[in-house]
């Protein structure tokens, strides 16, 4: 394991994280909007409405997100609709965690006392001024903890898109892996990386929390 | 101003209301009284559609409540409501809950909205702990804001269900003083209550309910110093031996 070899390896590492980074932003907006969207569903009043939002949470959580991300790269371009591997990941990522962010989003806005609710109500609000003005401010923020877990664990299984050829860190790690068969260095600096990029991520949501906090500094 | 009969509402299979009759007048105070169980809260909150009641007439201002219409809205600015847990918003400070209604419901201006709100916490004692947030209040100072919220949608009447029986007992009075404030400016009030000091100074018409019935009604002179009821009296006595009176 010496510093060139390490040095050698670095650019096609760091392309791979930069890889990885994206994959797990736009994957993690792809969860909270679709999640946010499952959650108010699932705690409608319109009987329906919130049946299927909870089957569509289930179902995706029912499913292995390996076998979602197969069947969004593999099984889709037979319907006629072609994704790159980057799309496919970032779309198959987002969708199979859409359902945990659902579930974090769906507590928060059980865990709000119904009083809140009565109060906005009595105030002449309408129920969906109810929701956006009293209701999630509040959920969102008790949601924030979980929420920055789920992001955390969406870096790391940002890997998986790694089986659609998506060239991210872990994809680039068993390529040059292969080819030199130098795996003590390879995974090191993999598992390295990933924690560099984890750590810091964690820390800083830390303080993001204490930010959020009700009645917190700003 | 509101006018309530032959109210009848259910939970489930148990009957709460069992045909209630009452109106209440512009500039009156009423307040409501009796056991736990008697169905006086349901009843104040049958009155902005909180509830959902299962037969009889419930109005305000002549139209209907129905929480399920839309002219549930209009009422609810009308007939303001403050609740025995204050309810006040957490993540917002003191003024910005006194602000939420006229800005964000009734959409009025800004500056305009934001003097009255200031204007009212001072009102209240207030007025220099707008910035707080009500979590950083006694309750006695968070019900006082809860007040001021009710009144900033300048509202023809205010319902208070058990303003105080949250209240550590030091703090009922500054509560109190505010709400007696309110009825000397002639707003219209239905108070249920257990501050019998309370109803015998400042309410114009004391109704005992009793299982789901009015069962007196009157000046409080009448009803809390001579009731005719022997529930009215047994009630009285009990509140009285739990040393709550004055």
């Amino acid at each position: 394991m010496s510093f060139d070899t390490i040095a050698s390896y670095m650019p096609l590492l760091l392309q791979g994280a930069l890889v990885t980074v994206q994959v797990t932003a736009l994957s993690f907006v792809i969860s909270t909007l679709l999640g946010l969207l499952l959650a108010l569903m699932t705690v409608s009043k319109v009987a329906p409405v919130a049946l299927a939002g909870r089957s569509i949470v289930n179902v995706i959580r029912g499913l292995p997100i390996i076998v979602q991300l197969f069947y969004i790269y593999f099984v889709l371009p037979e319907f006629g609709i072609d994704l790159t591997a980057f799309q496919a990941g970032v779309i198959g990522l987002g969708v199979a965690y859409s359902a945990y962010q659902a579930e974090n989003f769906r507590a928060g806005i059980e865990a709000i006392d119904p009083g809140q609710v009565e109060a906005a109500e009595s105030l002449g609000m309408k129920s969906a001024k109810v929701m956006r003005r009293v209701v999630l401010p509040q959920a969102l923020r008790i949601a924030l903890p979980p929420y920055g877990n789920t992001l955390v664990m969406m870096l790391k299984d940002s890997s998986l898109v790694s089986t659609i050829t998506v060239a991210e860190m872990t994809r680039q790690g068993q390529l040059i892996a292969a080819s030199t068969f130098d795996n003590l260095t390879v995974y090191t600096l993999v598992a390295l990386l990933y924690l560099a990029l984890s750590l810091p991520l964690t820390f800083m949501l830390r303080r993001v929390e204490k930010r959020f906090a009700i009645g917190g500094k700003r | 101003m509101i006018t309530i009969e032959a109210l009848h509402k259910k939970f489930g299979e148990t009957p709460v209301l069992k045909g209630v009759d009452l109106r209440v007048e512009r500039g009156e105070v009423i307040c409501l009284i009796g056991p736990s169980g008697s169905g006086k809260s349901t009843l104040l909150r049958c009155i902005n559609g909180l509830e959902r009641y299962d037969d009889g007439i419930v109005e305000v201002l002549g139209t209907p409540v129905d929480r399920d219409k839309k002219s549930i809205h209009e009422i609810r600015t009308q007939v303001s409501m403050v609740f025995q847990r204050f309810n006040l918003f957490p993540h917002r400070s003191v003024l910005e809950n006194v602000m939420e209604g006229p800005l964000h419901v009734q959409k009025r201006p800004l500056a305009q909205v934001r003097e009255e709100a200031q204007a009212l916490l001072d009102k209240v004692g207030l007025g220099h702990r707008g910035d707080a947030y009500p979590q950083q209040l006694s309750g006695g100072q968070q019900q006082r804001v809860a007040i001021a919220r009710a009144l900033a949608m300048k509202p023809k009447a205010i319902l208070f269900d058990e303003p105080t029986s949250a209240l550590d007992p030091e703090l009922v009075g500054e509560v109190l003083k505010v709400m007696r404030n309110l009825a000397a400016e002639g707003m219209t009030m239905v108070v249920v209550t257990h501050e019998m000091g309370f109803a015998r100074e400042v309410a114009d018409k004391v109704c005992f309910l009793h299982d789901g019935r009015l069962v007196e009604s009157g000046p409080p002179e009448q009803v809390l110093g001579a009731p005719e009821h022997p529930r009215t009296r047994e009630f009285l006595r009990r509140i009285l031996d739990s040393g709550d009176a004055p």
